[in-house]
């Protein structure tokens, strides 16, 4: 086995993010105005089910067609149909535990097993008080048989948990994902 | 145990090991915030996909000409001890990380951040906001020019002080190597009371959060030069790697 640097640990965000991460595009995965957007909006909760006001919300996807503008992707970095499509979301809190982001479904993902991965987001989760990251997904919740064939959710056999990660859609469009830090209702969180 | 994982049209994708015993457990109740904060479930297993190993590549359009230059972003400069942050970004295998953002973010001299809900009786300086941002160049170098931050008090238990740091985003190329992280000055005398700093479990880990000073870097009748790496998970290079090397976090 070759010679492995070792990695820097990780380190809380602390309670002053706000000086650097937030961007005022932050929360843009594509522009206003884009067809077929919609707003994807939550709140982050603590063990009490008390907002967290100072947590920043990070996601990253497929486009609508699956693919991924990035060279790491063997099928070859594609750039989106989408016009200013990012992929990438980052949403601060606010004083409700509020954030948001406005997107596009992403596509399903062809996995190297075989299976077919159903449309979702990673998730990152940054707080004072975390000292690492947490990760979760999201999916969608009219994509019941693509849900139920996906590799990562067949791994969670517990209904309750299962639901977790299944966003609920909002009367008068878009969908809501609310996550738990930790309690009875806590969000599934990734190792990986 | 192959490092690679293929799918029957070809899905050849790069496999990031885990690291045990790198990160700090989010569990950690000598930093008080962390009691609501942290997860009581143990975490399920989230298998390294095509999201997993893709990631933003946010590039140029993101950056202002001085954004690496905290002492020049006002029409004053600010005051304390101007520095020179210097280093590198790699990966695990010892591959530069080419241009790839870095955000800072930090205190001022007398350990005062422009925050709303920073208000301890030490002054804003209104030259110093303590936001920067660069990317790496095709070496996975950057520099900053700033003014070495204040240690400073907070509310987490008696006489509580946080060393001195600079906090550091990165993103890397893929999902699987965001980092943020806090860069610590040498010998700071505050680091045996500082649960953050101590919630890294190794000690060699929490000494590769300390820059190190380097006369070399530093500019004559200028500024002090301290370096600081960073060293993001790396995918695996080699084709075929011992089992061990697929451990758990």
């Amino acid at each position: 086995m070759s010679e492995r640097l070792p990695c820097t640990p990780s380190q809380t965000v602390g309670p002053f993010l706000h000086i650097a991460l937030p961007w005022p595009d932050g929360p843009f995965v594509v522009p206003e105005g884009t067809p077929g957007a919609f707003w994807l909006r939550g709140r982050l909760l603590d063990g009490d089910g008390q907002p967290v006001p100072d947590g920043l919300i990070e996601t990253w996807q497929a486009d609508p067609a699956g693919r991924f503008d990035h060279p790491d992707d063997p099928r070859g970095a594609a750039k989106s149909d989408v016009p200013g499509f990012r992929g990438f979301g980052r949403s601060a809190t606010d004083a409700g535990g509020w954030w948001e982001i406005l997107t596009v479904r992403p596509g399903s993902l062809p996995s190297p097993d075989g299976s077919t991965e159903a449309p979702h987001l990673d998730v990152s989760v940054f707080s004072r008080g975390l000292l690492h990251r947490l990760v979760t997904r999201i999916y969608f919740p009219d994509e019941n048989a693509a849900n139920e064939a996906d590799p990562v959710l067949a791994g969670i056999t517990d209904p309750r948990l299962r639901s977790t990660l299944i966003a609920t859609e909002l009367a008068g469009g878009g969908l809501r994902f609310d996550i738990h830090m930790q309690g009875a209702d806590e969000t599934v969180f990734f190792d990986f | 145990m192959s490092n690679v994982v293929s799918h029957p049209g070809g899905l050849v994708l790069p496999r990031y090991p885990r690291i045990a015993g790198l990160h700090p457990p989010n569990d950690w109740p000598g930093y008080r915030s962390t009691r609501l904060r942290h997860p009581l479930l143990a975490p399920a297993d989230l298998p390294q996909r095509l999201t997993e190993i893709t990631g933003p590549l946010l590039g140029e359009g993101r950056l202002g000409q001085l954004d690496n230059d905290l002492t020049r972003q006002h029409d004053g400069e600010p005051q304390g001890q101007r520095i020179i942050v210097r280093g590198r970004v790699l990966d695990e295998g010892g591959r530069p990380i080419p241009a790839t953002l870095i955000e800072i973010w930090q205190a001022n001299a007398g350990g005062r951040y422009r925050h709303v809900v920073d208000n301890w009786p030490s002054p804003i300086d209104p030259n110093f906001t303590g936001l920067g941002r660069t990317l790496t160049d095709g070496q996975g170098r950057y520099e900053f020019t700033t003014i070495r931050p204040g240690a400073y008090p907070w509310r987490n238990g008696d006489n509580a002080w946080r060393p001195a740091h600079i906090h550091f985003s990165l993103f890397g190329r893929a999902f699987t190597q965001r980092l943020v992280t806090q860069m610590y000055f040498p010998d700071d005398p505050l680091f045996f009371q500082d649960p953050i700093f101590n919630s890294v479990p190794d000690e060699a880990a929490r000494a590769r959060m300390i820059s190190k000073y380097d006369h070399s870097v530093t500019k004559a009748e200028w500024a002090m030069g301290f370096v600081f790496d960073i060293v993001l998970r790396g995918a695996e290079s080699t084709p075929f790697e011992p089992a061990e090397a697929d451990d758990d976090e």
